[in-house]
C-alpha cells in the first residue's frame, strides 16, 4: 500500500498540471490562419524579402489578409504566383518578369586599379581603403560580393566586372544588398536598352577613370523618339516604361556603354 | 532575514555560483543562442522568468507535499514534471499576449523545458536550504533570480566575445565549435577571480 501514497502524489500532480493546461489553451487560445500556412506551404521559402515583406511568412500572412499582391514573389515566379492565385481564389495574375542587372562595364579594359590591393578579398572590405580598389569611384570592383550572395549561380566575375545571366536570375535580390557601390538593380526582363554605367562624375573626370563610362553628353536624350533615355547627374538613364527597344541610342552613345538586353 | 544577506545571495548567484560559467549547467542554449546579443538577450530573459516561477512552485510542492510524506527521492520527477507544465504556460501565455516575443524565441521556448540549468536552480536552492535554516523561500526565490540574471551576464558577455570571433582569422582546425569552447573556458576561468568577492562584500 505505502507504494500508492508516491504514485497518488505524482499522477495529482500530472493531471493537476494538464487540466491546467487544458484550461489555458482553451482560455487563451490563438486562432490560427490556415489559409497563410497553406500559402506559407506553397512559396519558395527562401525568406530573401523580394516581395517586400519580412520572409516567406510575412508575406503568406499579407496575402491571407488581402495587404498584399499575388505575384510579387519573384523566386517563385509564375508557377508560385498562380498556386498562390489559386489558394486565393481570384483570378490569373500576370507575373512581370525582372531580372537583376549590373549598371557598369568598368572591366581591366576600361579602367585601372589605383592601388596594389592585398586585403581580405571582399568588394566591401576593399569599400573601407580609399573607396574601393577601382580608379572609378562608382565601379565594379569585380571581387564578387555579390556572386557570393547568389544563391542560383546566375552571377560570375570576368575581367574584374561582374555580370548577371538573366537566364538563371530568380530576382531574389541577394546581390542587390551585396553591392557596396550599389551597382545592381532591377530591371524587366523585355528587348530594351540598358545604360550600363553608375559613373556621377562630370564628363572629364568620367574621361580619366573610365575608357567607357557615361559622360553626360546628351547624344542618347536627342536620338530618343520616345523619350525613355534622361541624363541625371551627368549618367543616362533609361526609364523601362518607356523605351521600345529600337536601338537608336545604342547607335548613338559615343562611349558604348549603352546596350540593348537580349531576352 | 535582512536586506544584505538577500543582496549577498543576489550577487553570489549571478558572479561566483553563476550556473553557466561555474557549475557548467545549460551549456547547450549557451552555445546554441550566444550568437546574436538580441535572441541571447530574449532566451536569458525567458529562462530568468521560468527560473523564478519554477522555484515558487517547487519549493512549496518539495517542502510541503514531498517531505512530510517521506518522498524526496521523486524530487527529479516531480520537479521535471513542474517545469515542463510551467514553460508549456509560458508558452501559451506570451502566443497570447506577446506574439513579437513568441516569434523571437521561437524553438528556443520548448528548449527551456529540458533547460538542465532550470532544473538545477531549483535543486539546488533546496540543497542550500537543507543546509543553512535561515535560507527560506524569499532567499529560494532571490537566488533563483539572480541565477536568471546570471545567466543573462554570462550570455551576453559571451555574445559579445562570440561577435568579435566571427571577424577572427582562426586557424581551421580549430574553426566553429572547437574554438567556441576555448573562449567558452577562458570565460569561465575569468569569472573565477570573483571568488571570496561577494563573502567581503557582504560580510
Amino acid at each position: 500500500m505505502e507504494i500508492l501514497i508516491p504514485v497518488l502524489i505524482v499522477a495529482g500532480i500530472g493531471l493537476l498540471a494538464g487540466i491546467i493546461l487544458a484550461i489555458a489553451s482553451v482560455v487563451m487560445a490563438v486562432p490560427k490562419d490556415e489559409k497563410a500556412e497553406a500559402l506559407l506551404e506553397v512559396l519558395p521559402g527562401a525568406n530573401c524579402g523580394a516581395c517586400g515583406f519580412s520572409g516567406c511568412s510575412g508575406y503568406a500572412a499579407a496575402l491571407s489578409k488581402g495587404e498584399a499582391k499575388v505575384g510579387l514573389c519573384s523566386p517563385g515566379g509564375e508557377a508560385c504566383a498562380k498556386a498562390c492565385a489559386e489558394l486565393l481564389g481570384v483570378g490569373d495574375v500576370a507575373v512581370e518578369k525582372k531580372t537583376a542587372l549590373v549598371h557598369c562595364m568598368g572591366s581591366y579594359d576600361m579602367t585601372s586599379d589605383k592601388m596594389q590591393y592585398d586585403g581580405i578579398e571582399s568588394c566591401s572590405a576593399s569599400t573601407f581603403l580609399a573607396g574601393g580598389i577601382t580608379s572609378c569611384r562608382f565601379g565594379c570592383m569585380g571581387m564578387g560580393d555579390c556572386a557570393a550572395a547568389c544563391a542560383y549561380g546566375a552571377i560570375s566575375v570576368c575581367n574584374g566586372v561582374a555580370s548577371i545571366d538573366p537566364k538563371k536570375c530568380r530576382g531574389c535580390s541577394q546581390c542587390v544588398a551585396a553591392c557596396p557601390k550599389g551597382l545592381i538593380s532591377f530591371v524587366p526582363l523585355k528587348k530594351q536598352a540598358v545604360v550600363r554605367c553608375s559613373n556621377c562624375d562630370k564628363g572629364p573626370q568620367t574621361m580619366k577613370v573610365c575608357k567607357i563610362g557615361c559622360i553626360g553628353c546628351m547624344k542618347c536624350v536627342k536620338s530618343c523618339d520616345y523619350e525613355a533615355v534622361k541624363v541625371e547627374n551627368f549618367c543616362a538613364k533609361v526609364d523601362p516604361a518607356k523605351c521600345v527597344g529600337c536601338g537608336k541610342c545604342v547607335e548613338a552613345c559615343p562611349r558604348h556603354v549603352i546596350t540593348l538586353l537580349e531576352v | 532575514m535582512d536586506l544584505k544577506f538577500l543582496v549577498g545571495i543576489f550577487l553570489a548567484a549571478i558572479l561566483t555560483e553563476n550556473y553557466i560559467l561555474n557549475k557548467f549547467l545549460g551549456i547547450c542554449p549557451f552555445l546554441g543562442v550566444s550568437k546574436k546579443l538580441n535572441t541571447a538577450v530574449g532566451m536569458s530573459c525567458a529562462v530568468t522568468a521560468v527560473m523564478v516561477i519554477a522555484t515558487a512552485v517547487t519549493w512549496p510542492v518539495y517542502t510541503y507535499v514531498l517531505v512530510p510524506n517521506d518522498l524526496s527521492y521523486l524530487q527529479t520527477i516531480v520537479f521535471i514534471l513542474i517545469i515542463a507544465a510551467l514553460v508549456q504556460l509560458l508558452e501559451i501565455i506570451l502566443r497570447k499576449y506577446m506574439p513579437p516575443l513568441y516569434n523571437a524565441l521561437g524553438i528556443y521556448l520548448p528548449l527551456i523545458t529540458t533547460n538542465c540549468a532550470v532544473l538545477g536552480v531549483t535543486m539546488l536552492v533546496l540543497e542550500k536550504g537543507a543546509a543553512d535554516p535561515n535560507f527560506g523561500y524569499v532567499a529560494s526565490l532571490v537566488n533563483a533570480f539572480g541565477a536568471g540574471i546570471g545567466f543573462l551576464v554570462a550570455m551576453v558577455l559571451f555574445a559579445g566575445v562570440r561577435e568579435r570571433l566571427e571577424l577572427c582569422d582562426i586557424p581551421k582546425f580549430l574553426r566553429g565549435l572547437p574554438i567556441t569552447l576555448i573562449a567558452a573556458s577562458l570565460v569561465a576561468v575569468s569569472f573565477l577571480g570573483f571568488n571570496g568577492i561577494v563573502d567581503r562584500l557582504t560580510a
